[in-house]
């Protein structure tokens, strides 16, 4: 029986009150939970990326922290970056740059470029190669993904 | 996921009860990277886990106290590489911290996480070897302090009980300050780990400092008095017999996959050549 744990936190500006089982990753509680199947799990161990959510504004592995250690905490995914249905620049971006091939790795290719624009808003390449160092993309659609950093990058103006 | 209890003490002395009443039953969670794998593939059954994250004492993580650079058991790396006093005393401490993981494991994973989970491979061993760092050991019946070359054992040993708690990392801010460079060996740019780990120090003594890792079971610490290497007028040629002398403590496993033990112990000199120079160049402007 695994023991549980109310938590409040926000996800995507929405707070949220509920019991998760201790043991359970954030990645688990909000794929299997809350139903926000966005974030995915592939690696587990922190080396692919695809889990990426930003916690406090910060990129972390979703797969890698227990949902409780998250109490408290402002949680944003990848459904969180559209507002009202319509794609946010770098998510349309990804869209005209062809970035997204299988698509498996892209929302937290997303998330990453998103927790460097918000820091960073003009990034060089080098920028975005550290920045996304964590996550891979077995398409290896790495070009595209980097110049749709960049054209959103450029689209927010100097 | 195997299932666990899950406690957040407010306070060390919690903590440290919890310990106490649990012992090797508990594990310690501050970042989590390493303990969140290690349970998942239940590498580690323990009864509860202790989350150190709420502990207010802990907080802020990086403070100057009595002449030391305190790195609390919450300290991870990307606050490390973002902070202007390790930058101007601990430069190679920021250098190695930047290389841990990628950005999302730089968020999450402490330093005290990096040192307690004893790899050999650990980024930070080296510079903390070389800057002369102590490990802070809280128990029920007192605290207790160990210079982190005592503290790491082996692969995944370290100087610590299961009733113990690391507190933080210390780091003396010297009058005889230390100009030290951190360099490494990865198989490709990028999130990797180490074939080696290397950090050079020298101070206005001559001293030169040589720390390295994931070439034997353990960092290891080498200490040159000659005054030869952290002579800035001193030839190669000079120096490369005493560099090679430094190295001879080096193991590297044949069966480590990152790379063969012929090139680990070829580069070994090549690195400490490089790290010797930058660590030089970075005496004429110590604080």
């Amino acid at each position: 029986m695994n023991e549980m744990m109310q938590v409040e936190m926000t996800v995507n500006g929405r707070v949220r009150s509920f019991d998760v089982a201790v043991n359970h990753t954030l990645l688990e509680v909000l794929r299997d939970d809350i139903g926000l199947t966005g974030t995915k799990e592939c690696c587990v161990v922190g080396e692919c990326g695809a889990c990426t959510v930003l916690i406090d504004g910060v990129p972390m592995n979703s797969c890698l922290m227990l949902a409780v250690e998250a109490d408290g905490a402002d949680v944003l995914t990848v459904e969180g970056l559209a507002t009202d249905g319509h794609l946010d620049r770098l998510q349309q971006a990804f869209l005209e740059q062809g970035a997204a091939q299988c698509g498996f790795c892209i929302p937290g290719q997303l998330m990453s470029a998103h927790a460097l624009l918000q820091r960073n808003p003009h990034p060089t390449i080098d920028d975005i190669n550290e920045a996304l160092a964590g996550n891979l993309c077995r398409c290896a659609g790495y070009q595209q993904i980097s110049a749709a950093i960049m054209s959103s990058a450029e689209g927010a103006g100097r | 996921m195997q299932s666990f209890g899950y406690r957040r003490p407010g306070t060390i002395d919690e903590a440290l009860a919890l310990l106490q009443e649990h012992g090797d039953a508990a594990r310690v969670l501050a970042g989590g990277t390493d303990l969140v794998i290690e349970l998942r593939n239940r590498w580690r059954r323990p009864k509860i886990v202790i989350d150190l994250k709420r502990i207010e004492e802990l907080r802020p993580p990086i403070r100057e106290v009595e002449g030391r650079l305190v790195f609390t058991a919450l300290a991870v790396m990307s606050e490390i590489v973002a902070d202007e006093r390790v930058q101007l005393h601990f430069p190679a401490l920021a250098e190695a911290a930047d290389v841990v993981g990628s950005i999302q494991i730089r968020n999450r994973a402490t330093l005290a996480g990096n040192i307690c989970n004893g790899s050999p491979a650990a980024d930070t061993a080296p510079p903390l070897l070389v800057y002369g760092a102590e490990v802070v050991i809280a128990a029920k019946n007192g605290t207790r302090r160990v210079a982190v070359d005592d503290f790491i054992i082996g692969p995944g040993k370290v100087d610590l009980q299961p009733t113990e708690l690391v507190t933080s990392i210390e780091i003396p801010i010297s009058a005889t300050p230390i100009a030290a460079a951190y360099t490494r060996m990865t198989r490709r740019r990028g999130t990797d780990l180490a074939s080696i780990t290397l950090c050079c120090g020298v101070d206005a003594t001559g001293t030169t400092r040589l720390a390295y890792g994931s070439v034997g079971p353990r960092a290891l610490l080498v200490i040159d008095n000659s005054g030869v290497l952290a002579d800035p007028a001193a030839s190669d040629e000079a120096k490369a017999p005493v560099l090679a002398s430094m190295f001879s403590a080096a193991s590297p496993s044949p069966k480590s996959m990152r790379a063969g033990p012929e090139y680990r112990v070829a580069m070994l000199p090549v690195l400490g050549a490089r790290a010797l120079r930058t660590a030089i160049e970075r005496q004429t402007r110590v604080p």
